[in-house]
């Protein structure tokens, strides 16, 4: 057992857990963070991506105390009070969702490529990154058709602040 | 239509919680008291369990029990069932040998479960399983159809000789043998349709919970039909009476078909709550569903069609050998049967069919329902071989289709089916254009000049959805009726709640159902709230699966909405003392037709339930159910046509189109139909290029992981253009005919014509990957 401390969502939090605990259990079972999912057990299909200090990471490779310390965001901080995030948003707005599953992930995974590609996005680069996020409903036709309007919504949104 | 009525492109409802990580899955769910639950399976395919030693695990922290197979049986749990009885043609019944839901004696794939662990921690119960000594005595496996039927071959249930579960035909042998001898040209065809994973993104998962003093359990699952699944672990498997057990399935991430049934582990987890006294939580992880979730497709194929001087069909043939694994599955005997067979006329005038399908038992994970179920598989026949009789009777594939469509409705295929409305023709015309056929010549002449081989191909799909009317399917063998019921309350304050026996796991049913309520009284969606899931709170459903939630569980809500109206309007007449006949709806009010006299749904629902000022005799509440049951099937079609590219060096295909023209009747919510072309679009595709379950000749499952088994990958896809080309639907008062599956219904025949007209090499098996590709144009060397 060790006490891990990180802040997740801007909450500091510590915690007392086995040291094998991965984070994604961390965050669901002790956090009550149900939101980050499980699909699959070879950090294959992405649904349990999180941010760590910014970047996007499957949250089913990291042992808790590799996160001590560290700044993590989950599909549920992302939001700002009931206003969504632009990804959240442009999801809803083009059907980019349909059983729900892999949706966090693809969120946290989708709003770390708008940040490093910038405003350089088109389709074909949308759908080499996402090839770490297995979805089984949607084709990506919307996920695709989402990433790229949030693009220019979260280019809008930070020219804004 | 209304902003948010029937057509209306609005955004889903349910999905504000998905985005914010609000969903509330089954593995979500956290009870007081809860355990876990991990199985020890069998590493071999087929095997005696000799002994389990658990002495050893019961010692280590955290463990509460260990339970195997052989106390299931002794508590006289069930065996698992089949529920749709075939006979053979020699007038025999379906050979069912016993399935255990943990394996007391004879374990027959890998994978199946023999005991359970249940500890304080799902980490503790992992651990605990590691102490577990099970000694098996190995017997030789029979992993696939060629294995299974071989002769001397390892025999699977003592109840089926040879393997073989049922021989069963369909159609005309005699007009079918004479329509060959009459054939001009005869075109003939081996098939093989590749064995799929469904491969639901969330896992399934079962938290089973005992109330001692109530004798009642309570069952969190992921389930695409609750009541289905409570009727089932009610009347066969002897969980508990009906009224004494609650089968809730909350958000469900996907099923596929893959979630219809009731698994082993569900079972176990109800038995076992009673059993140690304390919730139980099961979540497989990805390698068990692989190694335990229902398989689908895996049919060997020989078919050959029979044309006339002209082109036209004179006839077809079939013979098709089913896997059905290790044990029959919950709907498995009707899939290779009256949800394949049936469809094999297609979209075309064929006077005389006869086919043959025998369904085999093997060392793998029981094969069932999987997207389109049949179909595709009837699907893909049809289409490989009009394709091929194309190229061989060196006709243009467009052309060869429309001279046999089926253009006079109704029409009586003679494999029972009788389509009652269509236009294959406006389908293929749209497509035709969407894609710029006249252009591809030169296309592919431009491809070739640059080493690339360009081909085109063609699939003109057709299949039956909703799977009722009850008595018809009945008729064929099915155990239970397959029509739907649905309840609306209208509150006091006047929101409106829809209760629906369909199961939505992804489909969009919270909004889509919500726009039949706003069509009819002209309220918002937000007022409307639709309540699924819960076999306490619903009072009956047949669940999702078969594309039929629009057209039987829609039409049900329907059904109920006119009862309500019919009452509010009598209200509404008497409370603004005109003629009930003269009552209109309106914006959300009752008006009287022609005056400025009108009240709102919720004045109307308020006297409902105040009851101060009723018409005589009326009953209070403002409340209706109903229970639809269709008179037909509903048959949507339609024509996907495939552009692709090839690299000869490397064999790799590269989308360059992939256009729709689909007719699914009336669209409710065109982006929700939209969205779920585009996946089923992905699952055929998947099929043709990438996905196949491979097990090995010791029945071991060599694909068991996402490392293994290719999933369609953002970058593996085009994006796609769809056409809608409806024609509606006679048989429901919507006009609606689904859409959930046509997608990988059709698509996989129309990517390997296209990659076969490439290549110009018509032998090629399903996936289509760059290896099998590039050998099948650089020879078998």
């Amino acid at each position: 057992m060790s006490t891990i401390k990180l802040t997740v969502n801007g909450k500091a939090v510590a915690t007392d857990v086995e040291d094998r605990t991965l984070l994604v259990h961390l965050l669901r079972d002790h956090l009550n963070l149900t939101g980050t999912h499980i699909g699959c057990d070879t950090s294959q299909c992405g649904a349990c991506v999180v941010h760590i200090d910014g970047r996007a990471v499957k949250s089913c490779t990291v042992l808790v105390g590799q996160a001590h310390g560290s700044n993590v965001t989950t599909i549920e901080g992302i939001a700002k009070g009931e206003e969504l995030h632009p990804m959240q948003a442009a999801f809803r707005d083009n059907h980019g969702l349909q059983c729900g599953y892999c949706t966090p992930g693809m969120i946290m995974s989708a709003i770390d490529i708008v940040q490093r590609h910038g405003g350089r996005l088109d389709e074909a680069t949308v759908r080499q990154e996402l090839e770490g996020n297995i979805c089984r409903c949607t084709g990506y036709h919307n996920i695709v058709k989402s990433v790229l309007d949030a693009a220019t919504r979260m280019k809008v949104s930070q020219a804004a602040e | 239509m209304g902003v948010e009525g029937i057509g209306a492109r609005v955004v889903r409802k349910e999905d504000r919680r998905f985005i914010t990580g609000k969903g509330r899955y089954v593995d979500d769910i956290k009870l007081f008291g809860m355990t876990h639950a991990h199985f020890i399976r069998s590493p071999h395919a087929h095997a005696k369990v000799k002994r389990i030693d658990s002495s050893a695990a019961m010692k280590m922290p955290g463990v509460v029990a260990v339970l195997t197979g052989k106390q299931i049986v002794d508590d006289k749990v069930g065996n698992l069932i089949c529920g749709w009885a075939i006979t053979s043609k020699d007038g025999s019944p379906m050979k069912m040998g016993a399935w255990p839901a943990m394996a007391p004696e004879t374990v027959r794939f890998v994978g199946q479960a023999v005991a359970v662990v249940i500890a304080e921690t799902k980490n503790l119960a992992k651990d605990a399983a590691e102490a577990v000594t099970v000694d098996y005595e190995e017997l030789p496996a029979a992993p696939d159809i060629r294995a299974a039927i071989k002769p001397g071959a390892p025999q699977l249930h003592p109840e089926a000789p040879g393997n073989v579960i049922y021989d069963w035909v369909i159609g005309d042998e005699a007009a079918t043998k004479n329509a060959f001898s009459n054939a001009a040209n005869v075109v003939a065809l081996e098939l093989t349709n590749n064995r799929l994973v469904p491969n639901a993104m969330e896992p399934r998962s079962a938290v089973a919970e005992y109330d001692a003093a109530e004798e009642h359990f309570t069952l969190y699952t992921t389930s695409q039909n609750p009541h289905v699944a409570r009727l089932v672990l009610s009347a066969f498997y002897n969980i508990a009476p009906e009224h004494k057990l609650r089968v809730v399935a909350p958000d469900v991430g996907g099923g596929f078909g893959s979630k219809i049934y009731v698994y082993p582990e569900e079972m176990v987890a109800l038995w076992a709550s009673k059993k140690v006294g304390r919730p139980v939580k099961w979540t497989g992880d990805r390698s068990e569903a692989f190694l335990t979730d229902a398989h689908g497709r895996d049919h060997l194929t020989k078919a050959e069609m029979a044309f006339d001087k002209d082109n036209k069909i004179l006839g077809l043939r079939v013979k098709t050998h089913a896997n059905l694994g290790a044990y029959m599955s919950l709907f498995s005997s009707a899939v290779p049967t009256y949800l394949y067979a049936t469809l094999l006329s297609g979209q075309y005038n064929i006077p005389a069919i006869h086919a043959e399908v025998i369904t085999v038992y093997t060392n793998t994970v029981p094969v069932d329902a999987y997207r389109g179920a049949g179909r595709p598989e009837a699907s893909f026949l049809i289409e490989r071989l009009m394709e091929t009789a194309a190229r061989q009777l060196k006709v243009d594939p467009a052309e060869l289709r429309r001279k046999n469509f089926i253009t006079q409705f109704p029409h009586q295929t003679p494999v029972i089916m009788a389509y009652d409305i269509g236009d294959f023709g406006a389908s293929l015309d749209a497509a035709l254009k969407a894609i710029d056929y006249a252009g591809f010549p030169a296309r592919k002449t431009k491809a070739k000049s640059e080493g690339r081989l360009r081909g085109i191909g063609f699939s003109c799909y057709i299949e039956a959805c909703g799977i009722a009317p009850s008595k018809a399917v009945g008729s064929l063998g099915a155990g239970v009726g397959l029509w739907e019921s649905a309840e609306v309350r209208v509150n006091p304050v006047g929101t409106i709640e829809v209760l629906t026996g369909a199961h939505s796991h992804g489909q969009g049913h919270e909004t889509a159902f919500a726009q039949l309520v706003s069509e009819r009284f002209g309220v918002p969606i937000s007022q409307v709230q639709i309540v699924h899931g819960d076999t306490d709170k619903v009072q009956f459903g047949m669940g999702t699966y078969g594309s039929r939630s629009i057209a039987v569980g829609g039409t049900a809500i329907v059904k109920a909405l006119e009862k309500v109206e019919a009452k509010g309007k009598k209200i509404a007449a008497h409370l603004l003392e005109a003629s009930e006949g003269d009552i209109v709806i309106e914006n959300g009010e009752f008006k009287v037709t022609g005056t400025d006299k009108a009240i709102a749904l919720p004045m109307v629902a308020l006297a409902a339930y105040t009851a101060h000022n009723l018409p005589d005799g009326m009953e209070p509440g403002l409340k209706e159910t109903a229970f639809y049951d269709p008179t037909n099937f509903t048959f949507p079609a339609g024509a996907y046509i495939c552009e692709i590219e090839i690299d000869p060096s490397t064999g790799k295909t590269d989308f360059v189109n992939f256009v729709a023209a689909d007719d699914f009747g009336r669209l409710i919510n065109p982006m929700i139909v939209e969205g779920q072309v585009h996946g089923g679009l992905a699952q055929g595709i998947g099929q043709a290029l990438l996905e196949g379950a491979v097990y090995d000749g010791s029945g071991q499952l060599v694909t068991a992981s996402f490392m293994d088994y290719a999933m369609p990958r953002a970058d593996d896809l085009p994006s796609f253009k769809l056409n809608h080309t409806p024609t509606l639907c006679p048989g429901n008062p919507l006009g609606v005919k689904g859409c959930g599956e046509a997608g990988a219904i059709g698509a996989s025949a129309a990517v390997i014509n296209a990659i076969t007209d490439a290549i110009g090499n018509n032998k090629l098996e399903m996936p289509a990957t760059p290896d099998r590709v590039w050998h099948a144009i650089h020879g078998n060397a």
